[in-house]
């Protein structure tokens, strides 16, 4: 493995990005980063600027205002990057499939490359999930 | 004596980012230790520059990328000048230019959120550019020169009569640094100020190379600050590590500040204490 591709894994910059998320996986996300998980200690850093970003990290599910928004976003972050669903709504829509102003999962609109299940999603989850995108990452 | 010089620059350029480096990747470790968190290895800011530069780059403008290599090379000038023994006059004003090429660099492109930070960094200049101008001045008073040579001619340290300037340098560290309670034209380890501030548009390698300005910014400020005690130097550097310390500590135990906080209280507490400083100095050596 060279250099650049040992960096990418060992240094995940994360964007994350609530669709319309009933804030329960958000709240599991920012968990990632207190000091019982320290996501840091693996070089994860919540970015909050797509344009530093490497990980997507997306929660809820996509409904007609979001989806503008999210495919922006996804174009926004510089290659290589690879997209993570947070969630049950994110990955199918969840509860709110059948709304009408729901479009459903993250992959209606943008490829996704790691789903997450659970409502909501346990910290350990996410990391998890997360691991397996830098797994990709590494390949990439 | 020529190539001797040369080389010993060369080592400097080289060697000056690798401890910056690492500096910034202690920084990341204490800052994390004193929240309570285990923290990410001390090379992560390698990990991170070398990532940098195998991503992609999206180009907003192409003037940004001129300013962002502007911002590099005035800053490896001006730690050239330093290594040089140069003029220390000279060297404020190439810092002054490095400052105003990321500042151009966030004007150059369309985001609101770079013209803010820019704006902001603007006004960082403001707060901090005339406290190392009175520096230099004082050190002009002290030693009847600008040459940093002559600084370490002298036997007696510069910190005796110059300490209420070591105090203003140590505000403007804080600035420069871009640390708490004055992160506010962009900041570190994903905090977040508008977006990302002044750096909001760089991404990729240009962005690796922002990273790489920055640890030549760090070793050449905390070289400014060892100059306060050159004889024996290693002491002078003992001091500006200990400023190091003393900075991750204020970042850790303050909230940002204003914009507006940040130049009142640097006009009013930097400029007081450096020209009362260099009024003093005139006062026991008399104006010759």
């Amino acid at each position: 493995m060279g250099l650049i591709q040992r960096s990418r894994v060992k240094s995940p910059w994360i964007l994350h990005f609530d669709n319309s998320s009933c804030n329960g996986c958000d709240i599991e996300i920012l968990a990632c980063l207190t000091p019982l998980y320290d996501v840091e200690r693996f070089g994860m850093v919540n970015m909050g600027n797509p344009k530093h970003a490497d990980i997507l990290l997306i929660t809820g599910p996509v409904n007609r205002r979001t989806a503008r928004v999210l495919k922006n976003l996804y174009e926004q972050v510089p290659d290589p990057k690879v997209v993570v669903s947070v969630g049950t709504c994110a990955s199918t829509g969840g509860v709110f499939h059948n709304c009408y102003n729901v479009l459903g999962g993250v992959d209606k609109v943008i490829p996704v490359d790691v789903y997450v299940p659970g409502c909501s999603v346990r910290p350990e989850a996410i990391i998890d999930g997360v691991v397996m995108a830098l797994q990709k990452l590494a390949k990439l | 004596m020529m190539i001797k010089q040369f080389l010993f620059v060369l080592l400097i350029l080289v060697g000056a980012p690798i401890v910056g480096g690492l500096l910034f990747g202690i920084d990341r470790k204490i800052t994390a230790r004193m929240q309570g968190r285990y923290g990410p290895p001390f090379i992560q800011p390698f990990y991170d520059f070398f990532k940098l530069l195998g991503k992609e780059h999206i180009a907003v403008s192409r003037m940004q990328f001129v300013w962002i290599y502007g911002y590099l090379v005035f800053m490896i000038a001006s730690l050239v000048f330093l290594v040089m023994k140069s003029d220390f006059l000279l060297l404020v004003f190439l810092l002054g230019f490095a400052g105003v090429c990321l500042v151009l660099g966030g004007f150059s492109t369309k985001s609101p959120y770079a013209h803010f930070g820019a704006n902001r960094e603007l006004m960082q200049i403001l707060a901090y550019e005339p406290v190392l101008l009175l520096l230099a001045i004082a050190i002009y008073a002290q030693n009847g020169s600008f040459l940093i040579s002559e600084i370490f001619r002298q036997d007696k340290p510069l910190l005796f009569t110059l300490w209420p300037l070591f105090l203003a340098v140590l505000y403007v560290l804080t600035i420069k640094m871009r640390k708490s309670p004055f992160d506010i034209s962009t900041c570190h380890h994903g905090h977040q100020e508008i977006v990302k501030g002044v750096t909001t548009e760089y991404s990729g390698p240009y962005f690796a190379l922002y990273h790489l300005a920055e640890w030549y910014e760090i070793i050449l400020l905390l070289g400014i600050i060892s100059l306060f005690w050159t004889n024996p130097l290693w002491v002078g550097i003992l001091i500006a590590l200990a400023a190091f310390l003393l900075e991750l500590f204020i970042d850790n135990i303050t909230a940002r500040m204003t914009v507006g906080w940040m130049v009142r209280l640097s006009w009013s507490v930097g400029l007081i204490l450096g020209i009362i400083n260099i009024a003093y100095i005139y006062y026991t050596k008399g104006v010759s």
